[in-house]
């Protein structure tokens, strides 16, 4: 994987950047309730996602962290509730990289395929995203021949494809080498900072450190804390989060 | 009677020959049971997806239905499509009856609950695997067909070459509304058929083992052309 | 997408395709098809009068069915009584005879029912179920299965009783028939000119034949257009003015299996 140089990323997330950033809200959850399982609920009476920055949600497993960021992205509907999204456009990465039985260009063709781009545009926004995922000179291979990094980059790619002014991530970089999660981290730390809001599911504290903006730490169904992640780290205000801090919070 | 030896060699024979009749029958075969396993595809794909995709009631007893007439006798579809069919049947005016028409109709009912059923599996593999980056699209339901189709575009390969085998081997159906008419309605099956009842069990067996070199070269070309356009699919 | 359907519709369109001027549909017998005859004698009258003849062979009983469904313009069968009902019931507009072979009875060369000394076809069929021997029957409701159960009757006889055991219903066409008979060691009745084809026979061999009994008579019948409007009368006309003709008995005449005659024309003279 070619390195990502400075100057490169900034003129490729040019390309992707949402036409309208800005600190006004972009997501509002209200009176949201789900049954998770037969003595778990996830319920947010209230939750405001707005400006830019990263937002990393913690939690034990099975304390309904992908389940929310599902509801929020509405791949799953909720029993009761409601998500009003206002930001144009949003994306989502899975934890294991979803791609097309097609080329790496046809994947990232088939990203772009809602926006209505001249043939000219669309080669060049094309190329800017191949240079961003790393994978000059693949884009004729099949995407699922890649390695397990490249195919996460080019599903971030394909995500960012779509100027979103959000983007869900759960878990992006379980499962990858150091390096290609520090491209990974490197592009949603400049996409972050150039005008998209990010949301994503991680269980890395260090990357908790490396990246996150704010916090919000959910138990057992609901958001037990959200703060900047100095505080965080700091001292939590709950019990449950200085457990889960100290390794010693299980469902 | 013949060895096997004598009929391969008798089938060699025949190939070689160059026999103008022989190629008319092989033809007529391919024809039909091409064009009949196109049709029960653009039915039972799109038919197969839909039921993968979707979910209502009696959904699983359509599915149950349909892998039940993966079954169905050639025999028996022969003869509801002889009645359909016939100058007494509702669709008598058509007079299709002993028509290549008629024998593809059969051919058609017999190969498209095949591919139906073949295309559901696949699809709802592909509908599992995507369900959920489609729908962070905003793509659902319906909507989501193509995309899978074209994902599930290996699958549903194999799906059709089961078709292909299916229609290319029966002789129940064809028999029937075919009538093994010389030259208009005479098929590899029904010949075979035909020589088998004349005794003459070596020329029999001689068209069996074209039919299935026939049969393996269908295969193949549609494997290569598969291959083909994985290769271009990534061009 | 629409070019694909429009690739479907000339696909169906050229499979129909190959519709000659003209032609009729002939329902007919498995003896005349598997023997070679109407291969030999209808493309003479294709010449002569440009009107093809599709064949559909099956058993006189299906054929009979068939061309009460309206299925076929013209029928060739050898079923006497079937036939006279399917005119009197008004299917058909008349019966004309058109040729005649004759059956015989073959089994293993030892003829272990001993029938080959039999003093009449009657006698051959009460050595037969006396000896118990397999006997293998077309069991279709054919011509031949239909005089075969005529003979069984006439000799006093009711083979179907033992169905499964030595009397074997095989349910098919006459080739197929003795393709089981040859396997099994079984005796068998059969139209000459189909055994005379047949290209099976094992050590199988006539070992009975020549009582006036085992006649075998074809008649041709048109199938009346009153009942069933889309017969092409014209044509059909045609064809009976030409296999009742001199022509057309010329050609039964004519064909040849191994050097012998197995069809012989009797069609009266009209």
């Amino acid at each position: 994987m070619r390195d990502l140089g400075r100057e490169i990323l900034v003129q490729s997330l040019r390309q992707v950047l949402p036409e309208n950033g800005g600190p006004d809200s972009v997501l509002t959850v209200t009176g949201l309730r789900s049954n998770l399982s037969d003595d778990l609920v996830l319920d947010i009476p209230r939750l405001t996602l707005s400006g830019t920055g990263i937002s990393m949600v913690l939690g034990t497993n099975g304390a309904g962290k992908s389940m929310l960021i599902r509801m929020l992205h509405g791949l799953t509907k909720p029993d009761a509730g409601r998500v009003i999204f206002t930001g144009g456009s949003q994306a989502m990465v899975f934890q294991n990289p979803v791609l097309l039985r097609r080329s790496v260009f046809a994947n990232l063709k088939f990203a772009l395929k809602d926006q209505r781009l001249s043939r000219g545009d669309r080669a060049e926004k094309l190329a800017y995203l191949l240079e961003l995922a790393g994978l000059k000179g693949k884009e004729r291979q099949s995407a699922r021949s890649l390695s397990g990094g490249e195919e996460q980059c080019l599903a971030l790619a394909c995500a960012l494809a779509r100027r979103p002014r959000l983007l869900f991530l759960d878990e992006p970089t379980s499962s990858l080498d150091p390096t290609a999660t520090h491209r990974i981290e490197t592009i949603l730390r400049q996409v972050a900072l150039m005008g998209i809001k990010i949301v994503m599911v991680s269980h890395d504290l260090g990357q908790v450190e490396r990246l996150a903006d704010e916090v919000i730490f959910l138990n057992r169904g609901r958001i037990c804390e959200r703060l900047p992640v100095e505080s965080f780290f700091s001292g939590p205000d709950s019990a449950e989060a200085r457990a889960y801090l100290s390794g010693q919070l299980v469902l | 009677m013949n060895g096997f030896a004598d009929s391969l060699q008798l089938a060699l024979g025949l190939i070689l020959s160059g026999d103008a009749d022989l190629w008319a029958i092989v033809g007529l075969s391919l024809r039909v049971s091409l064009t009949a396993v196109v049709i029960a595809a653009l039915v039972g794909m799109p038919l197969g997806a839909v039921l993968a995709v979707t979910r209502f009631a009696g959904r699983k007893g359509v599915i149950v239905l349909i892998n039940a007439l993966m079954g169905l006798p050639p025999v028996v579809v022969g003869l509801a499509v002889y009645l359909m069919l016939s100058a007494s049947g509702p669709l008598g005016v058509l007079q299709l009856l002993y028509t290549p028409t008629a024998m593809i109709i059969a051919q058609v009912v017999l190969v498209a609950p095949i591919i139906t059923a073949l295309s559901r599996q696949v699809v709802e593999d592909m509908h599992a695997e995507y369900a959920d980056y489609l729908g962070s699209f905003g793509m659902r339901g319906v909507r989501t067909i193509p995309t899978l189709l074209w994902e599930g575009r290996f699958g549903l390969t194999t799906a059709l070459l089961a078709g292909v085998g299916r229609a290319i081997a029966e002789v129940g159906a064809v028999m029937i509304v075919g009538g093994n008419i010389n030259h208009v309605t005479r098929v590899m099956t029904t010949t075979i058929a035909l020589e088998t009842s004349k005794g003459d069990l070596g020329m029999a067996l001689a068209l069996g083992v074209i039919l299935i070199g026939l049969a393996i070269s269908v295969n193949a070309l549609i494997a290569g052309m598969t291959q083909a356009s994985a290769r271009q699919s990534y061009a | 997408m629409r070019r694909l359907w429009a690739a479907v519709i000339a696909l169906l369109l050229s499979a129909h395709g190959a519709v000659a001027a003209e032609f009729i549909v002939l329902q007919s017998t498995t003896s005349t098809q598997n023997s070679g005859l109407l291969d030999a004698i209808l493309p003479q009258f294709t010449k002569d009068s440009g009107i093809e003849v599709r064949v559909v062979a099956v058993g006189t009983g299906q054929a009979l069915r068939n061309a009460r469904n309206g299925d076929g313009d013209v029928l060739l069968v050898h079923a006497r009584a079937a036939e006279d009902a399917f005119v009197r019931e008004g299917f058909g507009v008349a019966r004309f005879d058109v040729m005649y072979n004759d059956f015989v009875l073959v089994g293993p060369a030892d003829d272990p029912a001993g029938i080959a000394g039999s003093e009449d076809a009657l006698d051959a069929f009460v050595r037969l179920a006396t000896a118990r021997q397999r006997f293998v029957s077309r069991g279709d409701d054919s011509g031949t299965h239909q005089a075969e159960l005529g003979l069984w009757e006439m000799a006093g006889q009711a083979p179907q009783a033992d169905s499964g055991t030595w009397y074997i219903e095989t349910g098919s066409g006459m080739g197929a028939t003795l393709n089981v008979a040859v396997s099994l060691s079984a005796y068998a009745m059969t139209d000459r000119a189909t055994w005379a084809a047949f290209g099976n026979k094992g050590s199988h061999k006539i070992l009975f034949e020549g009582d006036e009994r085992l006649f075998n008579q074809y008649g041709v019948i048109a199938i009346d257009p009153e009942r069933h409007p889309q017969v092409k009368t014209a044509a059909v006309d045609q064809f009976l003015a030409w296999i009742l003709g001199r022509d057309g008995q010329r050609a039964i005449a004519d064909f040849r299996l191994d050097g012998q005659q197995v069809f012989f024309p009797n069609a009266a003279q009209r």
